[in-house]
Parts: structure tokens; sequence; C-alpha cells
């Protein structure tokens, strides 16, 4: 099929396993379905209170209320928004810095290069929590604050990978040509070698995301983050831990969510890995 | 072999090299590469570079290429281009130069194709570059007509393949249509050769020949072939251990060496290719 041009449908179609991509895809499709029929339509106010506590599932509950008479599901489709935002939040924050900065330390190298990665092993030096909890305390807990904190937390990681893969590719000659042909070095950066890199970030991003939506479940689960009564998935799976023999649905609904991220996720990473490494 | 006149050597020069100097400082003695080199190179001329390995040679093409790092390494002398000093010029200066009127043809067709960008977008990157005014319906066409010139077969559907569909003969093919597209007057070709088998060598030669003598491009031809020098160059250039050990016209150096060390290189050629 030399030199057609594919759609992406027929690119994936052509994979060793498509069917874990789709798997994964379908998984993913009915997370986000979730988090943006929350946006337009819940049951009820996740935050509305009833005397209808600890109701097991129903036809107006369909997955049952919590200890003070909230409806589950509204609470799942909040939380999952809550989560997805973030993860996606960290995700930018993270990849988008660390790509940027080991782009340039590892294309130019130098003494820039070492001070931009002591730095960055001293930040990498800190457990994510430690460095949220810092945060937190510093700035208020909120979920924007547990966003910036993870988001600077992932940074070192997507640097490392970054910036090898740049002092990796760098010599070859496709680049070198590419450095004769007169491109500017930002031309060269991210026009040139960027393509070349995708596989090392896409499987860190697929690692970063689950982390991320992890994390924030983590966090929130230990208080960090969205504050009552706001739902969090990990919030949730916290509050819920006293009923979870009278309600389970309290606990296995936000963490189905979680689960189905996390593995949804995943799946469509690992599918579309192989189209990632390098044709020669 | 015909003999060939040296068509330009009443021609002005386009590039001076004057007492070039490189020396490394990466260790702990400066070792050096390149000393004394002088260097005028006319419009439409070929000069071939000739040396074994670590004679200097490649590290000249690459100071005049301008992709020597700045760091690392001592330079002296001047190379001299439209008014510029190359080896003291801005960065950008540098750039404004490189793909548009000095281009480079490396030694390894197999890995100086980007492998996930097509085959066109490749061709017509110095386009890019350095005509922006052009749309992109005009690069495609002045990259299927270069394609074309440098006998790339069907060039339409090459245009839409991808670096690992082409064989190392026709990566040089396009390696070359990407360093002639903008009609540098000087092209430098750094062992274009030694990857390629002795069939497609020949052709390579011819189309270098052919680009010479259609645009009048001048070329600096670097390789330790001496037959293919001989075939092909107007003036040879011939280095060893950073030195200039003997240069004059082709037929001179070749029919006639003076230097002992030129007369073993020329000994050393299989007398049947002759």
């Amino acid at each position: 099929m030399a030199g057609t041009r594919r759609s992406l449908r027929q690119t994936i179609d052509r994979l060793p396993s498509p069917q874990v991509f789709w798997a994964g895809f379908a998984i993913m499709a009915a997370v986000v379905a979730l988090v943006l029929v929350g946006l337009v339509w819940m049951p009820y106010k996740p935050t509305a209170m009833s005397a209808d506590r600890l109701q097991g599932i129903s036809a107006a509950h369909w997955l049952g209320t919590d200890k003070m008479g909230r409806d589950i599901l509204s609470r799942v489709m909040y939380g999952s928004r809550v989560t997805l935002m973030v993860a996606l939040g960290t995700m930018a924050i993270g990849a988008g810095t660390g790509v940027l900065v080991g782009a340039v330390t590892g294309f130019y190298g130098g003494l820039l290069d070492e001070v931009v990665m002591r730095v960055m092993d001293g930040l990498f030096a800190f457990p994510n929590v430690l460095l949220a909890l810092v945060f937190v305390s510093l700035f208020g807990s909120s979920t924007m604050h547990v966003m910036w904190a993870l988001g600077i937390a992932f940074i070192p990681s997507f640097t490392r990978v970054v910036r090898s893969e740049y002092v990796r590719i760098k010599h070859l000659d496709y680049v070198k040509n590419a450095r004769l042909q007169g491109a500017s070095d930002a031309r060269v950066i991210f026009v040139h070698m960027l393509p070349n890199v995708r596989g090392v970030l896409l499987s860190n991003v697929m690692i970063g995301f689950n982390n991320a939506v992890l994390a924030e479940a983590g966090l929130s689960f230990l208080g960090i983050g969205s504050q009552p009564p706001y739902a969090s998935l990990g919030q949730m799976i916290s509050e819920a831990q006293e009923i979870f023999f009278r309600v389970p649905t309290a606990v296995l609904g936000p963490g189905i969510v979680i689960v189905a991220m996390v593995l949804g996720f995943s799946l469509m990473g690992e599918g579309i890995r192989p189209a990632t490494q390098s044709l020669d | 072999m015909e003999h060939r006149e040296n068509p330009t050597q009443a021609g002005e020069v386009i590039l001076e090299v004057r007492d070039l100097h490189l020396e490394f400082h990466d260790h702990d003695r400066p070792e050096v590469a390149v000393e004394d080199f002088d260097l005028e190179l006319h419009r439409g001329e070929i000069v071939g570079i000739v040396g074994e390995s670590g004679s200097g040679k490649s590290m000249t093409a690459l100071a005049i290429a301008g992709l020597l790092s700045r760091h690392a390494l001592e330079r002296r002398g001047q190379i001299l281009f439209d008014g510029q000093d190359l080896l003291r010029c801005p960065r950008s200066t540098l750039r404004h130069y490189q793909g548009d009127e000095i281009s480079i043809v490396f030694q390894e067709p197999m890995t100086s194709l980007d492998p996930l960008q097509r085959i066109g977008r490749q061709v017509e990157e110095p386009l890019r570059i350095h005509r922006k005014e052009l749309s992109a319906q005009q690069r495609r066409e002045l990259a299927l007509r270069t394609m074309d010139a440098v006998g790339l077969p069907e060039p339409e559907k090459v245009y839409r393949m991808y670096p690992h569909e082409l064989s190392g003969g026709m990566r040089q093919r396009v390696m070359i249509a990407a360093a002639t597209i903008s009609r540098p007057q000087i092209l430098i070709a750094d062992e274009p050769t030694t990857a390629l088998d002795v069939t497609i060598q020949a052709q390579i030669i011819a189309l270098l020949r052919k680009i010479n003598e259609d645009d009048g491009t001048a070329i600096i031809f670097i390789s330790h072939d001496l037959s293919l020098v001989r075939q092909l160059c107007h003036r040879v250039v011939v280095m060893r251990k950073g030195l200039i050990v003997e240069t004059g016209p082709a037929e001179e150096v070749f029919g006639n060496p003076q230097a002992d060390y030129t007369k073993m290189l020329v000994d050393a050629i299989p007398k049947v290719v002759l």
C-alpha cells in the first residue's frame, strides 16, 4: 500500500491487536459519556440531601443513596467529572511543561541542561502525595490546587524521558540534515524531532494519566482536594466505608468508574503502541 | 575515459577558504583536524577532496556547510561566501545560506531521512524554510520536477511514500533532490556513494555531473574513492593528516602525481577500472 493516505480508523484496524484498542475506547467512551451527560442532566443535585437515607437500588435512585440521602448516581457523575478534569489538567501541566523543558534541555545540553536537570532531580525526590500536601497546606484545599500540585509533580518524569530521547536523536543524520537545510532551532526541535519522540511520550502519557487518576482519588480519599459536600470519586469511597455492607453501590459506583478510567486508557494506549514504534 | 575541460577555470570565485585551521579541544591535548587549508571554488566547478579516513576532508566539508559544533573546537582562518565569513557570522546568517545557497548530501541515505515524514514533504523542506512565499501547489510542482530530474521513477507516487519504502539508491536520489530543489550555488557531497553498490554509484555520479552541467552548481565532492573522483572532478585536493598534500587539475594530479602520497594512492587504483 505504497504511500496511500489512510484514515485513522484504517490505521487502527491495521494494528496487531485493534480489539484491544477498541475495547479500551469503548470503556473510555462510557466514562466520558457519563461525564458529558452529567454536564447537562443529573437525576438529582449531587449535594441535595433527602430523608431517603441509605437506600438500595431503586427506580428513584438507580445506585441508591448515601447516609445523608444524597443520590449516589448523581454524585458519581459529578465526581467522575472532577476526577477526569484533574487527571487531564494534571497531564496537560505535567506533559506540556515536561515536553517543553525536556526538548529544550536535551537539544541544547550544556550548563542549562545540568542546572535544569538537577532542579528536576530535586523535584523528583518529593513523593507526589507529599508535594500535594505541601501545596494544599500553602494555598488551601481545592480541586484546582490538587491539579497544580500533581501537574508539577509530574513534570520531572516527562522532562527526563523527553530529554533523553532528544539527546539520543539529535545526533541522528536526519536531524543534522534538517539543521543543514537552514531550519531554525525551534523548527528542528518541534517540527522535526518532536514527532519522533511520540512513542516514548505516548507510553508515558498512558502511565501518567493512570497515575493522575489514582493520585487524585487517593488524595481525595485522604481528604485533600475536593471538599464536602462536593463529590470526588476518592472522597466518596472514603465516606462510604462505614456503609459498605448496607449500600455496596456507594463504594462500588465510584470504584468501578476509577477502574474503568484506568483500564480504558491503558487498553487504548496498549493497543496503539505498536503503531508508534519506528518504521525503520 | 574522456578528457573534460574545466568549463569555469576563468569563472568567478564563489567560495574561498583561507588558512582554515580546526583544532579539537575536548581532550587533554589539542588535536589538529585541519591545518592550513586553502581552497578557491569557482562557479560551476567540481572539486574533489580525497584522502584516507581521518585526513580531515569531512571536517573541512562540515566547516563549509556550517555544522561544526561551536564549542570544544578552535577555528582559525576564513571561509568566505557572499562576502561573509561562514566561520564567524551569526547563526542566523548561516541558516540563511544553508539549504538555500549551500546544500549538503551525506554518506548515509538510510538514516538521513526522517522516518516519519513523507518523501514529498522532505524534498520540499528547504522551500518551506527559505521560500515562504511559495504556495503549497507551487512547492509540490517544484518538488515533483526536481524528483523527476534526479531520476526518481513515478515522482507522483514516490512523493507520497515513506523512506522505509525506498531502496538506498532511491533514498540518495531523494536526498539529492532535497539538496538541489532550491538550486544552490554550492553542493557539498560528503561520500555520497560510499553506502551504495557499484552500479548505483555510477548512476549517482552521472546525476551529480548532470546537475553540475544543467544548473551550473559548483560541487565539492568528498571521497576516498579515487576512480570516482577522477571520473567526476575538474580539480582535486589530496589531503592527509589534516594537511593538503597536493592540489591541481584532476588530469594532472592523477596523470602525473608529484607527492609521494598521491603516487601511492594513484598506484592503488585498480587498473581494470581505469
